[in-house]
This record gives C-alpha cells, sequence and structure tokens, in this order.
C-alpha cells in the first residue's frame, strides 16, 4: 500500500464517524430507551393518544390561531363538555407535570418549542 | 431512456417498503435486516475501494499546476494553485473538498456574432452543487438527534441555526429548503440542457432521483404526515445501540425513507458517488509542484532499452571525424 | 497545406447541439483532414515496437492482431494496476459537464465525443464493462460497451484528436486529466500496432540521430554552425557555439526545431547572442540535440527510452548541470518525469548562476534550469545590456505554451523577459492564458498536414483570442516557448488571423541584447530594419 499513513487515518477516521453513535451511548449512562410519561390525572384527553403523538403540535397551533385571532376561546370536548383552548389551563390540567410529560419527550427528541418563550408554565406543574 | 430506466427502479425502491411493511407486515425486515446489511455494504463496501486505489502505486508526480511555481525567490510563487510544500497541498486539497475551488473557476463559452467565442464565468453548477453538498453534511449531521441519547448541545445548536426564521409548525429547516432546490436544479439541469442529457447515464440520474426521494419523504414526515417520532427514535437508537426494536405505530412512510437511505448506502461504494473519497486521491491535484527539488520514485519502474552514445558513435562515426567533431574512440 | 482545406467563413460554422444516437454506439467516420496517418512499419520495426504493418485508418480492415481484445484487456489490466491515477479517473467522474466546453477541439468542432467527458468515457465505457461488477451486470444500462472494432476505431480517432494539455484537468473538480487518459489509450493502442506516423517517425529519428528530423551529427554541426556565420553577418559579432565539448560547464539542451525550422530559428540565434554575451561555458550536443520528447505522446516507455540521452550525455560530457531551451512537452518531461525516469542525477551539481551566483534552488535534484528562469535571474540582476526598443516594431502578445504552465508552472518568468526587452506588451484575454491557456491545437503529435482542418478547428480559440489584441492592440507578433507551437501557429494564424507571426521570447531578447564589439546592426534577427516608421517589414528573411 501507497501513503498508508494517510489512508489509514482517514479510515479511522471514516469508521469512527460511522460507528460514533455506538460508542456515544454506551459510554453515556441514560437510559437510550423512549422516556416513561407521566400518566395523566383525566380519563380521556381531547383527541385520541396515537394522533396526539405526531400531531399534538399542531393541536396547539390551531388554537393559538382561533384563540388569539378570532377570539374563539372555547370548544366541546370529547365527551360533550365545553373547555377552553389553553395549554396551561386545559392540557396541563391533565398532565400535571409538564417536566414529566412535555419535557422529557422534547428533551429526548432535542425539540425546543417556544411555547414557554411567553407562556407561564403554572406553579403547581412546574 | 436511461432517464427512463432511473424513474422506474426509483418507483420499485418506494413501493416495495411501502406495501410490504404497509400490507405484509414486514416491518422488521426493513426497520431492521435492511438498515444494517446496507450499513454493512457502505463500510465494508467503500474501504476496500479505498484500499483498492491505496495498493495502486502513483508512477509519477503529475500536479496540475494552476498558479506560479516557486523558482526564483523575488517571483511570487502561488502557494495554494501551484502548491510546493504539504502545507500547500493540504491547503489546495481543502480548497477543492470545501468549496469546489475548481469548479468555481467554471466558464460557459459562446460563439458570438458567428465569430467571436466569448467566456463567461458560470456559477451555477458551483453554487447548486456545493449548496446540495454542504446541506447534505449539515442534513446528516442533524439527524444525529436520533442516533445519540442525550442529544449534545452542538447538534441542537445546529438545528436552532438550521431553523432560524421560526418559520412554520414544526419550524421548516433551511437545509431541507435548500437540499430539495439544489437537488431539483441538478436533476433538471441534466435532463433540459441537451449536452448533458446527451453524457448523462442512468448512473446520473439515479443518484440525484434517490436523494431527491430522500430528502422528500423525509420532509414529507416532518412537515405534512406527521408520525411518532419518539417510536422512531426508539428504533434508531435500538439499530445504532444492537439492541433493535420496532416499536408499534410507525408509518409507512418511514420505512420508504428509511429503505431509501439504505439503498442509497448500498448504491454508494458501487457507483460514481466514490468521489466522495476518490477526490483525496487524484494525483494531479494532492501532489506539490516540487518535482525538481524532491525526486519522485516509480515503483515498478523497469530498466528499458536505450541508444547508447557508444552505439551512436559508432553509427556515425566516419561523418562526425569528416565535421572534426569530437570523439570517444578514434 | 491540401488544396481541398475549408474556408474560415465554412469551418466557423460550428454545430454544438448532440446528435439523436446515444453516444454509446460507435460512429466514426475519417473525412480528410481530421486525422492522422498511420505509422510507418519501417519506424516501429526499428524501434521494436509490436504488430507493425502497413495499414491506414481510413482502410475498413486495420489488419489487427489475432486476439486483439484479449491484448488490449491485458494491457488495460496492467495499467490498472499500474497506475493510480487511472483507476481513479476512471471510477470517480460524475460527469458533470464543467469540462465540456473547455477543450479547444470540442469549442472549434461542436463534436460532442471532443467534450473531454466523453473523451474519457470512450475508454471508462469499456472500463466498467470489463472491470467493474456493475458493468459485468448490467451492462448497457451501467454505462458498459463491449470493445469492438468499432470502439476501437472511435479510441483511435479521438484519443489523436486530443492534444493531452490539460486545460480541462484545471476545471474539473476531481482534476480528471484527460491527458492522462489519452496517454494510456494510446498506449493500449500501441500494444496491437496502432500509432501514428507523426509520432512513429520522430521517435524513431530522435532514437538514432538524437533528433526528430533524424539530423545527422555532421548535419547538426552544420546547422549550428550555419547560425553562427549568420549571426555575425547580423551582429558584427562572432560567437562561439561549441558541440559535444568534454568538461564545459553547462549542457544545453533545445528541441531541434529550433535549428530547423523557421522561425524557432531566430530564438536560437537569441540563444546564441545571449550565452556568448555573458561567456557562458557551455557546450551543444549533437547526441542529445533534441530537448523534446514525442515518447510522451506514445508511451511511459518510450519517454524513457528517448529521455535517457540527457542524463547520459551530462555524465559523458562531465558538465555540472544543464539549462534547457524553448520548449512545451520538452518541458513537461523534464519537470515532472526526468528524474522519476533516469535519474537520480547525483553525477550533477546543483545549478548556480555563474554571472549572479543564484542557487536554482527549485531544480535541486533535476539539476535542468528552465532557460526563462536563467534569463529572467541575468535580466533581475542586471547582467545583461538591453534596449527594449530595438523591438518597437513588434507588439507583442504572449501565448502560454500548455505543459509550462499546467505542468510546471511557468508563468512570470517569460514575462518578467518579455517585459524587459519589449515595450508594446498586451496580454491576450484572461480566460485564454495562463492556467487557462488555450492549446495551439497541434500539439501531442498532432501537427500533421493530413490533419489540417481539426488542427485549424482546435487552433480557433486561440486564434480568436490572437485576433481580439490584434483589432483592440494592433498586435502583430505572438510570442511563444514551445518548438510545436512556433511551427503550428503561423500557418493557424495565417487561416484564421492574417497579419499576425509567430516568435520566441529568446527571439526578442537576442533583438533588445546590445552586445560588445557589435557593429550598427541595422536589422533585427529576421533582417527586418529597425527603427522604422509604422510597421514594415512583414516580409520575412
Amino acid at each position: 500500500m501507497y501513503d498508508a499513513g494517510k489512508v489509514i487515518l482517514g479510515i479511522v477516521v471514516f469508521l469512527a464517524l460511522v460507528t460514533f453513535p455506538l460508542w456515544y451511548n454506551l459510554a453515556g449512562d441514560a437510559s437510550v430507551a423512549a422516556p416513561d410519561l407521566e400518566k395523566a390525572e383525566g380519563t380521556q384527553c381531547v383527541e385520541d393518544a396515537e394522533w396526539m403523538r405526531g400531531h399534538h403540535m399542531d393541536l396547539l397551533d390551531d388554537w393559538r390561531d382561533e384563540v388569539v385571532r378570532d377570539g374563539e376561546r372555547y370548544f366541546v370536548g370529547p365527551d360533550g363538555q365545553r373547555m377552553e383552548k389553553s395549554l396551561s389551563n386545559t392540557c396541563l390540567s391533565c398532565h400535571v407535570n409538564k417536566d414529566k410529560f412535555c419535557d422529557r419527550c422534547h428533551n429526548y427528541m432535542s425539540v425546543d418549542p417556544y411555547c414557554w418563550d411567553c407562556h407561564v408554565i403554572p406553579k403547581e406543574v412546574m | 431512456m436511461n432517464l427512463f430506466f432511473s424513474l422506474v427502479v426509483i418507483a420499485v425502491l418506494i413501493v416495495l417498503p411501502w406495501v410490504l411493511v404497509g400490507a405484509a407486515g414486514l416491518d422488521y425486515l426493513f426497520g431492521v435486516i435492511v438498515p444494517y446489511v446496507a450499513l454493512a455494504v457502505f463500510v465494508v463496501g467503500l474501504i476496500m475501494r479505498v484500499l483498492q486505489w491505496a495498493r495502486l502505486p502513483v508512477p509519477f508526480r503529475i500536479p496540475t499546476t494552476c498558479g506560479q511555481q516557486k523558482s526564483l525567490p523575488w517571483i511570487k510563487p502561488s502557494k495554494l494553485e501551484s502548491p510546493y510544500s504539504t502545507w500547500g497541498v493540504i491547503g489546495r486539497m481543502l480548497l477543492e473538498v470545501l468549496f469546489f475551488r475548481s469548479l468555481f473557476r467554471n466558464t460557459r463559452s459562446e460563439l458570438r456574432d458567428g465569430a467571436r467565442l466569448t467566456y463567461f464565468a458560470d456559477k451555477w453548477l458551483w453554487a447548486g452543487g456545493l449548496a446540495f453538498h454542504w446541506t447534505f453534511l449539515i442534513v446528516v449531521a442533524r439527524h444525529f438527534r436520533f442516533f445519540l441519547e442525550p442529544v449534545p448541545w452542538c447538534v441542537s445548536v445546529m438545528e436552532g441555526l438550521d431553523s432560524f426564521f421560526q418559520v412554520g409548525l414544526p419550524i421548516i429547516y433551511l437545509t431541507d429548503v435548500i437540499i430539495i432546490a439544489a437537488l431539483t436544479y441538478l436533476f433538471f439541469r441534466r435532463v433540459v440542457n441537451p449536452r448533458l442529457r446527451y453524457i448523462s447515464l442512468a448512473g446520473d440520474y439515479f443518484p440525484l432521483l434517490l436523494l431527491l426521494g430522500i430528502a422528500v419523504s423525509g420532509v414529507w414526515m416532518r412537515y405534512f404526515d406527521k408520525t411518532d417520532v419518539v417510536g422512531i427514535k426508539e428504533l434508531t437508537m435500538g439499530l445504532v445501540t444492537l439492541s433493535p426494536v420496532v416499536p408499534e405505530g410507525i408509518s409507512a412512510l418511514f420505512f420508504v425513507h428509511l429503505f431509501l437511505v439504505s439503498a442509497l448506502l448500498i448504491y454508494f461504494p458501487f457507483s460514481k458517488l466514490v468521489h466522495a473519497g476518490g477526490v483525496f486521491f487524484s494525483p494531479t491535484r494532492n501532489l506539490a509542484n516540487n518535482n525538481r527539488v524532491k525526486r519522485h520514485i516509480n515503483p515498478w519502474d523497469y530498466p528499458v532499452k536505450v541508444h547508447t552514445y557508444e552505439e551512436y558513435e559508432d553509427e556515425f562515426r566516419d561523418v562526425m571525424k569528416a565535421a572534426e567533431m569530437p570523439l570517444e574512440k578514434e | 497545406m491540401a488544396e481541398d482545406v475549408k474556408k474560415p467563413e465554412e469551418l466557423i460554422q460550428i454545430d454544438y447541439g448532440p446528435p439523436k444516437r446515444s453516444w454509446m454506439d460507435p460512429t466514426v467516420k475519417f473525412e480528410r483532414g481530421s486525422y492522422n496517418y498511420a505509422a510507418v512499419k519501417e519506424n516501429q520495426e526499428y524501434l521494436s515496437l509490436p504488430y507493425p504493418r502497413k495499414w491506414q485508418p481510413y482502410e475498413d480492415d486495420w489488419q489487427l492482431p489475432d486476439g486483439w481484445e484479449e491484448i488490449i484487456f491485458k494491457g488495460f489490466k496492467e495499467r490498472l494496476e499500474k497506475y493510480r491515477s487511472l483507476r481513479i479517473f476512471m471510477d470517480i467522474c460524475v460527469r458533470c459537464g464543467a469540462c465540456a466546453d473547455k477543450c479547444h477541439f470540442f469549442i472549434g468542432s461542436g463534436d460532442p465525443k471532443n467534450m473531454p467527458v466523453l473523451r474519457a468515457e470512450l475508454l471508462r465505457s469499456v472500463y466498467r464493462n470489463d472491470f467493474t461488477t456493475a458493468g459485468k451486470v448490467l451492462g448497457k444500462f451501467a454505462g458498459g460497451r463491449k470493445l469492438t472494432v468499432g470502439v476501437l476505431k472511435e479510441w483511435f480517432y479521438y484519443f489523436y484528436q486530443c492534444t493531452e494539455c490539460r486545460r480541462c484537468s484545471v476545471f474539473c473538480p476531481y482534476g480528471i486529466d484527460t491527458a492522462e487518459i489519452t496517454m494510456m489509450a494510446r498506449e493500449l493502442m500501441n500494444l496491437i500496432g496502432i500509432s501514428i506516423e507523426w509520432i512513429g517517425t520522430p521517435v524513431a529519428n530522435c532514437f538514432r540521430t538524437g533528433n526528430h528530423l533524424g539530423i545527422q551529427p555532421h548535419g547538426f554541426k552544420d546547422s549550428i554552425d550555419f547560425a553562427v556565420d549568420e549571426l555575425e553577418e547580423l551582429t558584427g559579432v562572432r560567437v562561439e557555439a561549441p558541440i559535444n565539448k568534454k568538461g564545459a560547464e553547462i549542457l544545453f539542451v533545445a528541441p531541434s526545431a529550433d535549428y530547423f525550422a523557421s522561425p524557432h530559428y531566430y530564438t536560437l540565434l537569441g540563444y546564441l547572442q545571449l550565452f556568448h554575451e555573458i561567456g557562458l561555458d557551455y557546450t551543444w550536443s549533437s547526441y542529445a540535440s533534441e530537448g523534446g520528447n514525442f515518447g510522451l505522446f506514445h508511451s511511459a516507455e518510450m519517454m524513457k527510452r528517448l529521455n535517457s540521452k540527457i542524463y547520459m550525455e551530462a555524465k559523458r560530457l562531465g558538465v555540472k548541470w544543464i539549462i534547457g531551451g524553448e520548449c512545451g512537452h520538452m518541458w513537461r518531461v523534464v519537470h515532472q518525469y526526468m528524474d522519476t525516469l533516469n535519474g537520480p542525477a547525483d553525477f550533477l551539481e546543483e545549478p548556480v548562476s555563474p554571472f549572479t551566483g543564484t542557487r536554482f534552488e527549485n531544480t535541486r535534484a533535476t539539476k535542468m534550469v528552465h532557460i526563462s528562469e536563467f534569463t529572467a535571474d541575468l535580466i533581475h540582476h542586471n547582467k545583461l545590456k538591453l534596449d527594449p526598443s530595438r523591438n518597437d516594431h513588434w507588439r507583442v502578445t504572449y501565448h502560454d505554451s500548455c505543459n509550462p504552465v499546467r505542468a510546471m508552472g511557468l508563468l512570470e518568468e517569460p514575462r518578467y523577459v518579455i517585459n524587459s526587452v519589449c515595450n508594446n506588451f498586451h496580454e491576450m484575454p484572461e480566460n485564454t492564458i495562463r492556467e487557462q491557456t488555450f492549446c495551439c491545437g497541434s500539439g501531442a503529435g498532432l501537427g500533421t498536414d493530413e490533419n489540417f482542418e481539426m488542427r485549424m478547428r482546435g487552433g480557433l480559440p486561440r486564434a480568436n483570442a490572437v485576433q481580439y489584441v490584434h483589432d483592440t492592440h494592433d498586435v502583430n507578433i505572438l510570442l511563444c516557448m514551445c518548438a510545436i507551437d512556433k511551427a503550428t501557429l503561423p500557418p493557424l494564424l495565417e487561416y484564421w488571423v492574417p497579419g499576425v507571426e509567430v516568435g520566441g521570447v529568446h527571439e526578442m531578447v537576442g533583438n533588445a541584447l546590445i552586445m560588445k564589439g557589435q557593429h550598427d546592426r541595422p536589422t533585427d534577427l529576421r533582417g527586418i530594419p529597425y527603427k522604422q516608421d509604422g510597421r514594415e517589414g512583414d516580409d520575412n528573411v
């Protein structure tokens, strides 16, 4: 082999990059499995859980637009109950611990939503 | 025909996981086995290719010099375009690999008014190529949020910068827009320009379409048909920690995305895509222009039949003598 | 020049649109004016080359040896294992098309297979078919082609339509060098006895007599002596021009055209004046009387066989170091190959100018200095008495020759010399000079009469740039430092830009050089009277 030093160095760098996730995760002590979410206090969410997993940000986005732009503050919930379109007052009333619900997933996925740039986190869920 | 062939192959590659995961439930095959095989083929294939190149000798030092040589002390040499030291070569290679220096020179020639050749700077290919390669790198790096736990700060910072304008929800990544635009440009350039269409092989359309397929399926998943991204991270984390799991509820679209990526990895070492490694081996770029300073050895050099002075004088001694030229033997 | 040559107005009608048929179907027509005659049997035999025979490219039957496909396959395999460059260049092209309109032959002909990318694909398609898994499995879909007689004819046609100028390699993002690919293709064709006359004959001559034209030692001496006599008439100074002198300090090697062709000859006069004036202790050699090396256009082995003479002769004569004259491809060989092929030159000394004390450190190993490096150093140290106004009848521009630029980086030395000896120097447009210089269109063994039309096509970009400075600055001479240029640019300019002469840099040095004991020198080296009003004297000697 010619230029062996440079070639081997290149291959080592390449292998290090490709296998980096393996070493990194083995070295880290954090669990690599998906986080456990705290059970909600209520019995029924405003939509079904599977849909919410992918689309909760859409729901919140729609709520914000409807409330802020159109002044429509209320909606009829799944059990016919009138409910407020409010992250702090509605969502967090069941999911009482933001840290153990919202943040766990968001941190796991490295998502940094800007909800809390404006919204005040209610004391009881902090 | 080359284009048609590529389109058909791409269509198959999309339909296959869609049907087999969606209808036949082969999600372990497409979620675990295929990606592992693809990664193995990619890593082993690329290393084999590199070793194959490395095995080959470089008999002559043949840099293409694009600037002034280092000669007399009062003439300013061009350190990067005609490098004479290792650092110069490293600089030249970095310019080439990171900024596509040579492609930046690109011009377009036109015959004007019937007889006047005119040259225009033409940076489109350079811009499109550079845009694609850089955004591809960033997109790949961003994906490390699926492979690392906890996600390191640098990945988060990169995501933050990439979503700088905070448009849309989820926030649109600039690189997603640029990579699709760049790939579309590179693809249509091949299709529309008759000269390029003429030289293009299936192996030229196919990787562009494949990359477009990967980018579009990824974008589709993120912005339109959202899926359970936590489930996906469970799968990807399982893969990279060698304890594969396939959680329920991941959409077929994800498997299409993953399968196209696997196809790219498998295709890579056997195609022109190896230019990624090959460019480092290019003897017209990676050698210093110090030919007359330092002797370059050809490892397979062999003696050849030469015409010696003695043979020459033997043949021409009479005429040389008549012309009173000096001789070795009278 | 053949009588049935197309007129410039016809030739400039160039269609750049690609044909409908796929390039993978080989189609070659050997039309007069665009190919070279086959190598002569006797010369092939003299050089012990395989399968010598009488044949011509326009004939249907090339009398290929039995099993020629196998010979090429083996030769290809061998070269893929000997040259990393070849393998890399076969593997990594992405067909981005950046090289397409960088080739002077494509610009001048519009033939898509003159795009460097397709020229390389002619070889690459066979590579894919024979040496890659994808090609073996997918064949045509992977861009593979079987080597057929049709493909071979294409190779011959297009690889002898490349002047190995390396311009495409400047623009290629991976530095793919078509010169390298062309060299390999020509080597492969050599294996089955396919080469061209204008390479085979000079090579055979050079091997035997030491120079391309086959001039024997006494003829060489006559030429030099004649130049000495003529120089005495022109200047009144009798110069020394030693030949085969043992113990001289320096061996001087120039391309042979300098002493037998015009306008090279005026450059020779310039060298003789210069060496005399500074009192250089040097010698010519009749054995190594050729700096040029058509072996470069033939095969690495042939290049080595011819190049060996320079060091062998330097050793025999016991010189300290070597100066090389104005030549293009010669300098590619000297700069990039000589030391590797025939070194180490450990019997020579590191070149030091005896007049300025400058150590030519850039030639520490090879020990051969380019004449323009040598002269620029002299001028820089005020060792020459120069009167640039003696070149005022010339309005000059400078043609960078491909190899000294793109395989050496010789840019400023000649410009410094020109600016020191000429008052009217105008550069051609920037996309046509320095590393982007355009070839004369006749390099790498293609400068034949039978190939005239293709040469005019290939030279179009260069001629067009000359036209520009001719129109805007009234330029009347194109200077260059290459023997092939000096031979082939005059007919090119006569064809496209009548009224512009071709000359050498050291011709201008000779004109401007004030010599001790000279008479009043009423004319320049061409016999054109100095200090005339206007620019009379287009009629050369």
